[in-house]
C-alpha cells in the first residue's frame, strides 16, 4: 500500500501538466479523457508510488490536485 | 468525465482537503489565470509559508496592484485590498503605520511594482518600511496583453516591441539591495520548496523583504516568442537556473535564454521604520513622546 | 461623540488657515496623515509633524503625491482618520485616488489651498480654480462633498465637518481652501474638547459571517471595518457587489455607481451648508464661497447703502451644489452675482440651477490676488438696473 495519496478536482484542472512533471515518482500522467472544459486532467498511472509528498499540490496552478500521507 | 468516474485506486480520507482551500475564496473559484501561469503555483507557496509559520490569519493583510498578480488579493481570503496600478506599497505602508498588528504583504507583479511603482518600491526599501513583497516577474505586462515591461530581457517580443525588445532591463534584485531591502530572494516557480521556505523567512523577519518570483506567461510571452506553454517554461526555470545563496545581486542580470541565478541574496538586519521612528522621538522629545494611537475601534 | 481631548488645542490663538486646519484635524481624531510638500498647502503638514508626535499619531512625508492620496487611505482601512494636504499640481496627482476613494467609499479628507493655475501657475497667489475639478476630476461617475472656509475659524471648523462628513456618508471630503484663507492670520477660538462633536466611523455590530462591507444601511451608507479584526474583507476598485468582490456586470454597475451618487442628496437638500443673508427682500444675490465671500460681503455692504437690495448666499458645502435652495431663490429674484476667482465655473452650476427664471452674471477673475470689490458691486448695479 502506497504511502500516500492525491485527491484530484477534475474540473478544476487547466491541463498544464505541472503535476505530471514534477512529480518526483511519475505517479501521474496526462490523461486522454477530457473534463467539460476541455482539459486533459492527470490520471494516477501508479499508485503505489505515491509517497504524499503534495509537491503535485504545490506546483498545481489551479488548485486542482493534492497529496498526502495516509495516516498510520 | 468528473470526480465519481475518475478511477482512483484507493481510497482517499473524507476529511482529506487541499491545504489551500482554506487560504481561498472558493466560492470566487476557478479563478481567470491562464493554463500553465505561474501565479497559481506561488499562491500554494504562499499559504503553505503562512500555515509553517503559524501567522494569526487575521492579522494578516495582503495589497495587490493591478494586472494578472495584482488578482491574488483578490482570491486570499485574508482582509484583502485591490489597490491602483503601482501604487499598492504606498497603500500598504499607511495600512501597516496605522495597524502596526498587521503583518502587510504586498503581493503584485513586475510591471506594478517596478514601472509606474518603481518609485514607490525604491523609498519603501530606503525607509526598510516592514513590508513583505512578493513580485510574481513574468517578464511583461500580461493582463493587458503581453507589453514590454521594464523587466522583458532583449530581443524578446512583445506586444509593444513587434521588432524586438532592445531596451536594457531592470535587475530586480540588484535594484532591491540598492534601494535598501533588508531581505532579497529570487525563486521560479519551479522551485516551490525553496520559496515556501524564503516566504516563511520574511514572515518572521522585521524590515523590507523582497522575493522576486520568475513565472510563466504562456498565453503572451510563451507564445509570442514561440518558447512553447507553461510546462516548456518550468523546463526551461529547471534546466538554466542555478541556485547561488549569496550572490552578488549585480551579477543576476536575466536574458532571453540565459542562466537564472536563484537563491537568498540579502539578509540582512537593519532597524526597521518604526524603530527608526521611535528612537528618533523618544531622543527629541523624551516623556513627551506620546506612542502612537492610530488606528482606533471608535474613532 | 465628543472630541479626544489630546488633539484639542484648546483656546483663543491667532493662526492662519493652514495652521487652523491642522488643528482641525487634530481635534477632528485625525491621528495619520500623508503629505508631500506644495505651497501654499504645506505649513498644514509641518504643523502636524510638530504636534502629532505629542498627541499620538504619525505623519509620514511620501514620495510624491500619488503616494500620499493611497496612503491615507490604507491608514482608513487600518482604522485611522486620516488626510491628505494639497495645491493644484498635487490635486491633479492625487486625482485617480480620489476616484478609488470615491469607488471604495474610503472616509478621508483631502485638503486642497488653492493657488493659480493651471499647470505651475501661481504657487504663492490665491484663486479658486479648482472647483470643477474638485468634483469632475477623476474618471467616471462619482461624487464627493467639498466645503469651503473664508476665515481661519472655518479652516477649523470646516476641517472637523469634513471629517464628520466623510464617516458619515463613507466618501473622501475636499476642504477648498485658497491661498489667502490659508495664509491670512485671524483669531481662532478652539473650544473645549467636550464641546466638540465629533462623528464616529459607523463600524460593524455584525459579525464576519453575516457583514458585507458594501452592503447599505438605511441611509444607503454601508457600515466600515477595519483590518485586523476577522472580517477577512476585500476591498477593489473594480466594480463590484455588496460582498466587494469584483462584480463586472451591467446591472451592479448601476446598482453600486447610482447608490454612491444618491447616498449625498441630503448634502443637496435639506442638509446644505450655507450662509443666507438678506435674501427676503433681495432683487439681487450674491452666490459666492471662500476668500470671495469676504469681498462680496463688503460689495453687498456698499450695494444696501446705494439703495440696491442685494442679498448674500454663501456656499459652504458647494458639492454637492444646493442646486434646490439656488432655484427656489430664481423664482423670486431679479439676478444672482456670482463672482469665483477663476474664468466661470460654480457659476455654470447657478446657472443650471436657475434655468433661465433669472440673470446669471458672473464676475470672473483669472486669480493672483482677490477681486477688487467694486468689481462686485458694478455687477450688483448693472443687474440690479
Amino acid at each position: 500500500m502506497a504511502k500516500g495519496f492525491v485527491k484530484i478536482t477534475v474540473e478544476r484542472c487547466k491541463g498544464c501538466g505541472f503535476c505530471v512533471e514534477f512529480c518526483p515518482t511519475r505517479v501521474l500522467s496526462l490523461s486522454s479523457a477530457f473534463n467539460s472544459k476541455g482539459y486533459h486532467p492527470p490520471n494516477i498511472v501508479s499508485a503505489e508510488k505515491c509517497s504524499g509528498c503534495d509537491l503535485c499540490g504545490m506546483y498545481c496552478p489551479d488548485f486542482a490536485i493534492f497529496g498526502a500521507r495516509h495516516a498510520r | 468525465m468528473n470526480e465519481s468516474t475518475l478511477e482512483i485506486p484507493y481510497e482517499i480520507p473524507l476529511e482529506a482537503h487541499n491545504p489551500v482551500e482554506p487560504f481561498l475564496r472558493m466560492d470566487r473559484m476557478p479563478h481567470i489565470w491562464c493554463p500553465g501561469c505561474g501565479i497559481g503555483t506561488t499562491v500554494n507557496c504562499f499559504t503553505r509559508a503562512l500555515l509553517d509559520s503559524k501567522a494569526n490569519l487575521d492579522k494578516v493583510a495582503v495589497v495587490s496592484g493591478i494586472g494578472c498578480t495584482g488578482r491574488v488579493a483578490g482570491y486570499a481570503r485574508l482582509d484583502s485590498f485591490h489597490t491602483t496600478h503601482g501604487r499598492a506599497i504606498p497603500f500598504a505602508t499607511g495600512l501597516k503605520l496605522s495597524n502596526p498588528e498587521l503583518q502587510v504583504v504586498v503581493y503584485s507583479g513586475d510591471g506594478d511594482l517596478f514601472a509606474i511603482g518603481g518609485n514607490h518600491f525604491i523609498h519603501a526599501a530606503r525607509r526598510n518600511m516592514d513590508l513583505k513583497v512578493i513580485c510574481v516577474n513574468n517578464l511583461t505586462y500580461a493582463m493587458t496583453g503581453g507589453q514590454t515591461a521594464p523587466t522583458t530581457p532583449g530581443k524578446v517580443i512583445s506586444a509593444t516591441n513587434p521588432y524586438g525588445v532592445f531596451e536594457p532591463s531592470f535587475n530586480l534584485v540588484a535594484l532591491a539591495e540598492a534601494a535598501g531591502a533588508s531581505y532579497v530572494a529570487r525563486w521560479t516557480t519551479y522551485h516551490v520548496k525553496q520559496l515556501a521556505r524564503s516566504m516563511e523567512e520574511v514572515l518572521n523577519k522585521k524590515g523590507f523583504c523582497f522575493i522576486e518570483v520568475i513565472s510563466p506567461c504562456p498565453t503572451l510571452y510563451q507564445r509570442r516568442n514561440k518558447m512553447g506553454d507553461g510546462l516548456d517554461a518550468m523546463k526551461s526555470y529547471k534546466e538554466l537556473s542555478k541556485v547561488r545563496n549569496g550572490a552578488r545581486t549585480s551579477e543576476c542580470d536575466l536574458t532571453k535564454s540565459g542562466e537564472i541565478v536563484v537563491g537568498k541574496f540579502v539578509d540582512r538586519d537593519r532597524p526597521d521604520y518604526f524603530e527608526l521612528l521611535r528612537n528618533q522621538m523618544t531622543e527629541s522629545l523624551g516623556d513627551r513622546y506620546a506612542e502612537p494611537e492610530v488606528s482606533c475601534s471608535e474613532c | 461623540m465628543h472630541a479626544d481631548p489630546k488633539g484639542v488645542l484648546t483656546g483663543v490663538h491667532f493662526l492662519d488657515g493652514d495652521h487652523a486646519c491642522c488643528e482641525g484635524t487634530l481635534a477632528a481624531g485625525a491621528r495619520f496623515a500623508a503629505g508631500y510638500p506644495i505651497t501654499p498647502s504645506t505649513e498644514v503638514v509641518e504643523r502636524f509633524a510638530w504636534r502629532i508626535p505629542t498627541v499620538g499619531g504619525i505623519f509620514i512625508q511620501m514620495e510624491d503625491e500619488l503616494a500620499a492620496s493611497i496612503a491615507i487611505q490604507g491608514a482608513v482601512w487600518g482604522g485611522a482618520k486620516a488626510f491628505t494636504v494639497t495645491s493644484g499640481p498635487g490635486f491633479s496627482l492625487m486625482m485617480e485616488h480620489i476616484g478609488y476613494a470615491a469607488m471604495t467609499e474610503t472616509p478621508c479628507v483631502f485638503v486642497n489651498v488653492q493657488r493659480g493655475g493651471p499647470s505651475t501657475g501661481l504657487p504663492t497667489l490665491p484663486a479658486q480654480a479648482d472647483m470643477m475639478q474638485a468634483r469632475w476630476g477623476s474618471h467616471g461617475d462619482y461624487a464627493i462633498i467639498a466645503l469651503c472656509p473664508n476665515s481661519p475659524q472655518e479652516c477649523f471648523d470646516l476641517t472637523i465637518q469634513a471629517f464628520n462628513l466623510a464617516e458619515e456618508f463613507r466618501v473622501p471630503v475636499m476642504l477648498m481652501l485658497d491661498e489667502c484663507v490659508g495664509h491670512m492670520t485671524e483669531k481662532v477660538v478652539i473650544p473645549d474638547a467636550g464641546q466638540l462633536s465629533i462623528t464616529p466611523r459607523r463600524f460593524t455590530k455584525k459579525t464576519p459571517e453575516e457583514f458585507q462591507l458594501f452592503a447599505p444601511q438605511a441611509d444607503q451608507v454601508p457600515d466600515m471595518v477595519k483590518a485586523g479584526d476577522g472580517y477577512r474583507f476585500h476591498v477593489t476598485g473594480l466594480t463590484h457587489d455588496e460582498r466587494g468582490y469584483p462584480s463586472m456586470t451591467v446591472d451592479t454597475q448601476n446598482r453600486t455607481i447610482r447608490r454612491m451618487q444618491t447616498k449625498l442628496d441630503p448634502l443637496a437638500g435639506s442638509r446644505a451648508i450655507f450662509e443666507a443673508e438678506n435674501l427676503d427682500d433681495a432683487d439681487v444675490v450674491v452666490v459666492s464661497y471662500g476668500i470671495t465671500s469676504r469681498v462680496a460681503q463688503r460689495a453687498i455692504g456698499m450695494a444696501r447703502q446705494q439703495g440696491v437690495r442685494a442679498g448674500k448666499f454663501r456656499l459652504i458645502s458647494a458639492w454637492p451644489f444646493p442646486a434646490a435652495h439656488i432655484a427656489e431663490l430664481a423664482g423670486r429674484v431679479k439676478a444672482f452675482v456670482v463672482p469665483e476667482l477663476n474664468l466661470g465655473q460654480m457659476v455654470h452650476e447657478v446657472e443650471r440651477a436657475v434655468a433661465g427664471k433669472a440673470a446669471v452674471v458672473p464676475v470672473s477673475h483669472a486669480g493672483g490676488t482677490v477681486h477688487d470689490p467694486k468689481l462686485i458691486l458694478n455687477a450688483i448695479m448693472e443687474a440690479a438696473r
